[in-house]
């Protein structure tokens, strides 16, 4: 047993799905757990924090960490497994990108827990108790790990040696990602383990996309009766696709729904949003103002569309509030 | 910085140019030279009084080999005057030309900044960015385009004629295109010219007659350019030719049918003749018009309007050349360069309703007096009047739409000489008392102010002063019937009533009502006013922003004969320039896609206005193709996975001038 | 991440990146110099060949290192050396004004000009007005606010590694 590499992993801000592809390896998860020995998996295995903390740094192969970082505890164990870990991969969206806890970062600390813990339509909270970091009960001090102001990427406050990306990652990509690591036979530091090729490439609808496609408005996935045949774009449906990397196989378009750009950029773009942002306006066909404002203002919300999985890595990172707090 | 190593070792050489005290006066060179020395890849930083002299340049070549730079930064002038010529140097120098980088203090920095301090931190900044945008710099090749030989000419008034002319003699074919029925423009219309007085009939038909007749010249008249295809060297040209119910190849101009037209009298104000007279539907405009043909004009021709017509005309060509069923044609010609020769308008005088144009039928426009004067004009060159009158006392009002704020702000450069002429020619005509109403005597060209001189040994009156208004109200008994200039006489700075018989408003000259549809449809620029825009107002005045395309003549600006003419010639040389050397070299700034990049999303095809991108069916991926991409860059800031280049503005060199524009500090490291 | 600028409040000058098109309003700023117009020294120019290269990331790029304000000059409509690439430019800025209105900054810190050839007096006009309205704005100087973002990644730190203390108390 000893001779087995060490591989952990760890969830932070993240909704559990990145765990369920990992258990989505199926059979083939057997092979993993022969070739590995997990020393850390919250989510399935009985390992707490001062398991790893007693292990010797750099003794782990790689932790596989999910999920974004918006807690002090989050921060402080994702800092502990980079310790303790050769690799660090982040996996998933919320680590790669942001993800969907990224979103947060349109709205100030306090507007999130005034509306979490006051404002939302099944809150009872008459008193507005809000929950503190130190709580002294029956003697005994409890505390809480602070929430941060910002959403961030994994790779915002640790360093990162690969990124799988995708909410989740498909199974087929952490296969192959395992049996590369394996191997011994590493990319270089930084890779995204996915094809560095925008998705259209590998979308079965690919070739009924027309060539001179003008947009005169962006039509929402409930709101028509889709084509399965024809590429989402042709039909008016905002499809990330053209800005978003391959490496899905292109599974929401399948089930007819358009790519929202989960996989993140290709490796040339540094802000995935400004990217589809342009190639999308520049389709439009009005040529004035008042058309062109028509045509987009079918876009209701061009940040959560744009930068829906990697609003803490888009150039702007988060809202600009005037107080800087 | 370590990141921008991949060209190997990068090796700077910073070149800041004084220019004089252009750019040293305002801008600390010492300063930026030495900061620019401080950061990483830099390995010689300088100053110099003139960059570009042969010095300047030597220094660039002799610093490639000692130091073995291989990027070179020139902080001095805008690239749009200066590029080229450190591109060169550098390429002599033994470098690759595309690895310079111009950085702009004058025009950006010194000559539009007062302080010294915030232009020196500005060129700074500049500097800085051009510092960390050369580690991204690629060696390039010079795209080479051949030049189709024929030319084609808008426009046949003068300055047309004599490109045409030039460009002919020098054994090249040449497409010659006027919109009227004949060619002469302007100059054809006036009597005599300024200040030699000779006529101008009798120096400019021969011309038009060597313009017909010449082998290597097609002279389309009656036609417009319908659309502009293309580029430097290969521009594919579509020609409406109008047509002119009269078959060009049989007419021979013997101007038998006019005389038989079913009206016995004109009865369509003349155009030729600025409405002072009346013409026939079927007409010659003048009698040395060129081509001799006639033609219908559909608009007052019976047939046409009511097909019920006798045809004498028909009946009176013995050679079978009137055809009332001649439809419009499409030319489609190819041509490898264009000079755009489309004159100007005069003024509309009833837009200064004070001076009484159009109201008082004593009042003419300039124009009008010079087909007046002319022996060939509506009157036998005898000055009468719209009354029947001959006038006893003329007043000439200088700057009607010239240097007014109300109307056109420039000086028309023409008029004074012309009124001068004017003056000399109706007091010739009419021994009149003529009284010239002026603001500056302008007569700043060759023998223009000895002609001045002239004018005033003739009598000829000159009053200092804006004319206030022409009015028919009599208030003296010596007023009576007479038109009265009121003005103020600056010079003895009194208000003065001249009566006088015969108004002459000397008319400013514009740019042509639809110059900016032209200037649209051979993609070229207007100056504020919409006289064309030259390339360089001094250095490249008959150039344009669109590489083969050239202007001359009062398109881009008032002028007179001389200039016009001046201007066709350094026009048919430019153009010459590109025939001859056969070939152009083109800024290698086109686009390209990484093929194993593209995802073949077809974003950009639906972009691309020149269709310079395809798509490779078989490989799913587009495709560009560099002899029709143009290099303006859209499709590269559309494509949304990154796989298209722009050369010389790849998207790293742009993120990098950002970047060294804002960083505050040295960037020798991040 | 790149070096914060740490301008003392008072001597706080707008910085304003400006893309300019190689045949209008480039042309324009050149004849801007070569008619002594004097305007604000606060706008950096990058010239492009027209506004239909500038991609949105140049923009938030510029933002996010630091500019004030971003100025876009281009050909007026119509007057396009490449046809239509400031068509193009229109577009893709009136939605990422939008954009960057939700995100949180000023429609005055962003302008799209058009700019022809012959109006130098418009380059002097725009960058003038375009300064004073950034500098009524104040700061936007998103460096120093990603840093001030990024303390409580420290502050939290010294809170874990206190927490002991807290423990015991």
């Amino acid at each position: 047993m000893p001779d087995k590499p060490k591989v952990a992993f760890y969830w932070c801000a993240s909704c559990g799905g990145c765990e369920e592809s990992v258990v989505d390896l199926a059979e083939s998860i057997l092979d993993v757990v022969a070739a590995v020995d997990i020393v850390m998996w919250p989510v399935a295995m009985d390992f707490k924090k001062k398991d790893v903390e007693a292990m010797a740094d750099g003794s782990i192969l790689v932790s596989l960490v999910n999920g974004a970082i918006r807690t002090s505890e989050q921060e402080e164990m994702a800092k502990l497994m980079r310790k303790k870990s050769k690799l660090i991969i982040a996996y998933g969206s919320c680590a790669h990108t942001g993800g969907i806890p990224g979103l947060a970062n349109q709205f100030e600390r306090e507007e999130v827990l005034r509306y979490v813990y006051e404002e939302s339509p099944s809150t009872v909270n008459p008193q507005k108790t809000r929950p503190e970091l130190k709580v002294i009960t029956n003697g005994s001090t409890v505390t809480l790990p602070n929430f941060f102001n910002v959403v961030r990427a994994l790779d915002q406050v640790i360093d990162v040696d690969y990124y799988l990306p995708g909410c989740p990652p498909t199974p087929k990509l952490l296969k192959q990602a395992l049996e590369v690591l394996l191997s011994g036979k590493l990319p270089e530091k930084g890779a995204v383990l996915a094809p560095d090729i925008a998705l259209c490439d590998e979308c079965p609808k690919k070739d009924t996309k027309p060539s001179d496609l003008k947009f005169t408005e962006f039509k929402r996935p409930h709101s028509i009766q889709i084509d399965p045949k024809v590429c989402l774009l042709a039909q008016s449906i905002l499809c990330m696709g053209p800005a978003t990397r391959g490496g899905c196989e292109g599974v929401c378009i399948s089930g007819n729904m358009p790519c929202t750009g989960c996989f993140g950029p290709t490796s040339r773009i540094k802000d995935q949003g400004a990217k589809i942002l342009s190639a999308l306006a520049s389709q439009v066909e009005a040529r004035d103002e008042k058309g062109i404002d028509e045509t987009l203002a079918t876009i209701p919300d061009p940040v959560g569309t744009f930068y829906r999985y990697g609003l803490p890595v888009s150039l702007l990172r988060r809202k600009n509030f005037n107080s800087t707090g | 910085m370590h990141g921008n190593g991949h060209n190997g070792t990068v090796r700077i050489g910073f070149y800041i140019c004084h220019c004089g005290h252009n750019i040293a006066s305002i801008v600390d060179v010492k300063a930026v030279s030495e900061y620019i020395k401080s950061l990483s890849g830099v390995v010689i930083s300088c100053e110099y009084k003139y960059m570009c002299s042969d010095p300047g340049q030597e220094l660039i070549q002799k610093d490639i080999k000692e130091h073995s730079l291989n990027r070179i930064i020139v902080a001095s002038c805008s690239p749009l005057l200066h590029e080229h010529t450190f591109r060169t140097a550098v390429e002599k120098g033994g470098l690759n030309p595309y690895y310079f980088q111009m950085v702009n203090i004058r025009e950006d920095v010194s000559w539009v900044h007062t302080d010294m301090k915030a232009a020196t931190e500005k060129a700074k900044d500049l500097s800085r960015a051009a510092v960390q945008r050369v580690f991204h710099h690629k060696s390039l090749e010079t795209k080479h385009v051949k030049i189709h030989p024929d030319v084609l000419i808008v426009g046949g008034g003068i300055a047309g004629i004599h490109a045409a002319l030039t460009l002919a003699n020098a054994g090249k074919k040449v497409y010659l295109i006027e919109r009227n029925p004949t060619i002469g423009g302007h100059m054809a219309m006036f009597d005599k010219t300024f200040p030699t007085l000779d006529c101008a009939a009798c120096i400019l038909t021969p011309k038009m007659s060597q313009v017909k007749n010449h082998p290597n010249i097609i002279l389309w008249t009656y036609s417009e350019v319908a659309k502009v295809d293309g580029y430097v060297g290969n521009y594919k040209i579509s020609i409406r030719r109008k047509p002119r119910y009269v078959n060009e190849e049989l007419c021979v101009g013997c101007m038998d049918c006019i005389e038989k037209c079913v009206y016995k009298e004109g009865k369509t104000p003349d155009e030729f003749n600025v409405g002072l007279s009346k013409r026939k539907p079927i007409y010659i405009p003048f009698p040395q018009a060129t081509p001799q043909i006639v033609v219908i004009d559909r608009e007052t021709c019976i047939e046409f309007k009511s097909g019920r017509c006798k045809k004498t005309c028909v009946e009176a060509c013995d050679r079978k050349a009137i055809d009332f069923k001649q439809k419009e044609e499409i030319k489609e010609i190819e041509v490898g360069t264009i000079i755009l020769t489309t004159g100007y308008q005069t003024f509309d005088a009833s837009r200064v309703p004070f001076y009484g144009y159009g109201k008082y039928p004593n009042v003419y426009t300039s124009l009008e007096v010079e087909r007046l004067v002319n022996a060939s004009g509506p009157t036998g060159g005898e000055l009468i009047l719209r009354d029947g009158r001959h006038p006893k006392t003329v007043g000439i009002i200088h700057c009607v739409g010239s240097r007014d704020k109300n109307t056109n702000r420039w000086c028309s450069r023409t008029c004074c000489m012309y009124s001068l002429k004017l003056a000399h020619l109706l007091k010739e005509h009419t021994d009149a008392e003529v009284y010239n109403f002026y603001i500056d005597i302008r007569a700043a060209g060759k023998s223009y102010e000895e002609f001045y001189d002239k004018l005033l040994d003739e009598n000829v009156h000159f009053i200092r002063g804006r004319v206030a208004e022409v009015s028919d109200w009599a208030v003296r008994p010596s007023e009576e019937g007479k038109l009265i200039i009121r003005a103020e006489d600056t010079l003895i700075g009194i208000v003065r009533r001249v009566p006088v018989d015969m108004v002459v408003l000397a008319v400013g000259m514009e740019p042509q009502a639809d110059s900016q549809d032209v200037r649209r449809m051979f993609n070229i620029s207007c100056s504020t006013e919409g006289f064309f825009l030259e390339r360089h107002p001094k250095l490249a005045p008959v150039d344009t922003f669109t590489d083969g395309i050239f202007i001359a003549g009062a398109c881009q600006g008032p002028k007179d004969i001389p200039d016009s003419v001046a201007q066709a010639g350094a026009a048919a040389a430019q153009a010459l320039i590109l025939i001859d050397s056969g070939e152009i070299e083109l800024e290698p700034n086109t686009a390209y896609v990484v093929q194993n990049e593209c995802s073949g999303c077809r974003t950009c095809l639906t972009i691309c206005p020149f269709t310079a991108i395809s798509r490779d069916e078989a490989k799913q991926k587009a495709f560009i193709n560099e002899a029709l991409c143009k290099g303006c860059g859209t499709c590269v800031a559309a494509c949304p996975s990154g796989a298209i280049k722009q050369n010389l503005f790849e998207d790293e060199m742009i993120f990098s001038e950002i970047d060294g524009l804002l960083k505050m500090e040295s960037p020798a490291c991040c | 991440m790149p070096t914060v600028e740490q301008p003392k409040e008072n001597s706080w000058e707008p910085r304003i990146i400006a893309f300019f098109c190689n045949w209008c309003t480039y042309t324009a700023a050149d004849l801007a110099g070569v008619s002594r117009l004097r305007y604000a020294p606060n706008a950096r120019i990058i010239r492009v060949m027209c506004s239909g290269r500038v991609d949105p990331q140049f923009i938030l790029d510029a933002f996010s290192k630091g500019a004030d304000g971003v100025l876009i000059g281009g050909c007026h409509p119509g007057d396009c050396h490449y046809m239509e690439g400031n068509y193009k430019a229109l577009r893709r800025m009136e939605l990422l004004k939008r954009m960057m209105k939700d995100m949180g900054i000023e429609d005055k810190r962003f302008r799209l000009e058009w700019i022809s050839a012959s109006e130098g007096e418009r380059v002097k006009t725009v960058i003038n007005e375009m300064t004073e309205q950034v500098r009524a704005l104040g700061p936007l100087g998103l460096p120093k606010k990603f840093a001030e973002w990024d303390k409580e990644l420290e502050s939290l730190e010294h809170e874990i590694n206190a927490k002991g203390d807290t423990v015991h108390a």
